[in-house]
């Protein structure tokens, strides 16, 4: 038995075509795009060395802190949300009838690509025809904006289909989340005397904490990496108010044609998300949950 | 008392549900509707007589009827390579007995936490020296590359808990690995597989910007990119963007009302992919 289960030839054949595939084209690219990012490059022509410029550039480069403040406000905003979803998960755990319906009626924008959903809102959005300015004029507001062109306000607009398409998954989560507190503790606490808001803040809350704490560092890492939707509802426009870290990235190497510039934008993305996610775990690590995520 | 609450909890999960949903619904209207009726009628009445020949245009003329052929076959074959693959390395990490096997697990995992916008270039770059821009095995080979981990990560719970038992029986039997693995285990895992490939579904399905990155010819492109470049051209015509819309959502919610507990398997598992 264990001489045929240790045979190290039928280990390699069954392991390397993954982990090769992985190497190639997760890792191996990683570490290349640190090392473009030293490069001037028109993504055709020869490569020329240049050290450390574009990182410098970067350094003083606004337009690109501001896609980083952005992508940081869309981390703030989805962070926040969260205590929506969480809300919304104990309401439908408080012997609701039909609550694994609505959980899935729920979930279903989750399931659509974000082109789609990005292209639905854009009609949604529409200044003249869309759903949101017909209702507001049923309503008798006068003055209904064009909610994608207002630098002011375009970055919430965005955040809409972002929370419409997050809050089925953070939902489930939740949901499962306390559907798994053993129903002994609840009912311990009924006879005690708390009542429902007390049970929900005191008891179940502090149960689901590790739950919680995963959701928030997808939540955040999530919103670094934001791109599809910010891509094809606006571009980052109008003139950059809505431009986040990828979507920077992309339009420096891809439109511009800047490929060494945009691999030190697209480093910076890998480490400040590596980064992220670490601080996060570290400041929200506890000893019992070593959670593996 | 009690009532009232009970109705103000119902009420706020409707009002949850009503903005979840009403969007889709909306656009299901706009889709069966021509521009007179788009742009003379209250946007929220339902198609006066439903104009189903939007469908059939966007469907010839538009394109789209390639792209939506393009979006089938690159799905399956990838979620056939990743599953193949993925259960390949799952088995040997979790049942044969080797000693870096929980290190080249951790190897994998880290795939889970990369922003795949840091590895575009070089990805780019690599394609284009192999020719294999603008060829659809580049995104093929990219999907199952990036949905490996997860799908390993789903398969992991499931075969931790295989009982030893049937391995031993096998070797007793005289099976070699390769005949144990694939018509011993593999039909065993069947349960778990069908949550990843539904899970590698939705991912491969909705996918966007490494089509966008990598191919150009529109006979190769899937239904994300065919339908932003398709909403580009017909600008003015909503009904044929719905239309375009709904065919790309269809697939997904029909597996949506078949598998919705498979679907919730997974993404609590996907959850994890962050």
């Amino acid at each position: 038995m264990d001489k045929v289960m240790s045979n190290k030839l039928m280990i390699a054949l069954y392991v390397l075509p993954a982990l090769i595939m992985v190497s190639i084209f997760v890792f191996v690219p990683l570490v290349l795009t640190g090392y473009y990012g030293l490069m001037d490059w028109n993504g055709i022509g020869a490569m020329n060395f240049i050290g450390l410029e574009n990182y410098k550039e970067l350094l003083f480069d606004l337009k690109f802190w501001d896609s980083v403040y952005h992508s940081i406000l869309l981390a703030i905003f989805s962070t926040l949300s969260l205590g929506i979803y969480l809300l919304i998960s104990i309401v439908l755990d408080s012997k609701i009838k039909g609550s694994d319906l609505l959980r899935k009626i729920y979930l279903i924008p989750m399931l659509l690509s974000s082109v789609a959903i990005a292209q639905l809102w854009l009609k949604i959005y529409h200044p003249t025809n869309g759903m949101l300015n017909s209702l507001l004029a049923f309503f008798g507001v006068d003055h209904t904006p064009d909610w994608l062109a207002e630098p002011q306000i375009v970055l919430y607009a965005i955040f809409v289909p972002i929370l419409w398409q997050y809050a089925g998954f953070y939902i489930l989560i939740y949901y499962a989340a306390l559907k798994n507190i053993p129903n002994e503790l609840i009912e311990a606490a009924r006879i005690d005397g708390a009542s429902p808001l007390q049970i929900a803040l005191k008891v179940k809350l502090p149960l689901i904490s590790g739950i919680i704490k995963v959701t928030i560092v997808l939540a955040i890492v999530g919103s670094l990496k934001y791109f599809d939707l910010i891509y094809v509802m606006t571009g980052g426009g109008p003139n950059g108010h809505s431009e986040v870290m990828a979507s920077y990235m992309y339009k420096e190497a891809f439109s511009s044609h800047n490929f060494g510039y945009g691999s030190a934008v697209a480093f910076f993305l890998l480490i400040i998300t590596l980064i992220t996610t670490y601080i996060i775990r570290k400041l929200t690590a506890s000893k019992e949950d070593e959670v593996q995520y | 008392m009690r009532k009232l609450y009970y109705f103000l909890l119902y009420l706020f999960l409707a009002l949850v549900a009503i903005f979840q949903i009403y969007p889709l619904v909306w656009l299901l209207k706009f889709s069966l509707k021509d521009n007179t009726e788009i742009f003379g009628k209250s946007p929220f009445a339902l198609p006066e007589s439903p104009k189903w020949e939007n469908y059939l245009k966007v469907w010839t003329d538009g394109n789209i009827g390639v792209y939506f052929f393009n979006s089938v076959w690159i799905t399956v074959a990838s979620i056939a390579l990743t599953i193949l693959l993925a259960s390949m390395a799952t088995f040997a990490i979790t049942r044969m007995k080797w000693r870096l096997n929980k290190f080249v697990l951790g190897l994998i995992m880290v795939g889970l936490m990369i922003p795949v916008h840091s590895a575009l270039i070089p990805l780019f770059k690599m394609f284009l020296e192999v020719s294999l821009v603008d060829n659809p095995i580049s995104i093929v080979l990219t999907y199952t590359a990036y949905n490996l981990p997860i799908t390993v990560m789903i398969l992991l719970g499931f075969y931790y808990t295989l009982p030893r038992e049937i391995e031993e029986a096998a070797i007793m039997d005289g099976c070699s690995i390769n005949r144990m693995f694939f018509t011993v285990i593999l039909p065993l895992t069947t349960p778990v597989i069908s949550t990843t490939v539904i899970i590698n579904m939705i991912f491969n399905w909705n996918e966007f910007v490494f089509v966008n990155t990598f191919i150009s010819s529109d006979k190769y492109k899937t239904l994300t990119v065919g339908i932003n470049n398709f909403v580009g051209q017909y600008m003015t015509d909503w009904g044929a963007i719905g239309a375009t819309l709904m065919i790309s959502v269809i697939p997904i919610l029909v597996a949506f009302i078949f598998f919705s507990n498979k679907i919730i398997d997974g993404i609590s598992a996907g959850a994890l992919k962050g």
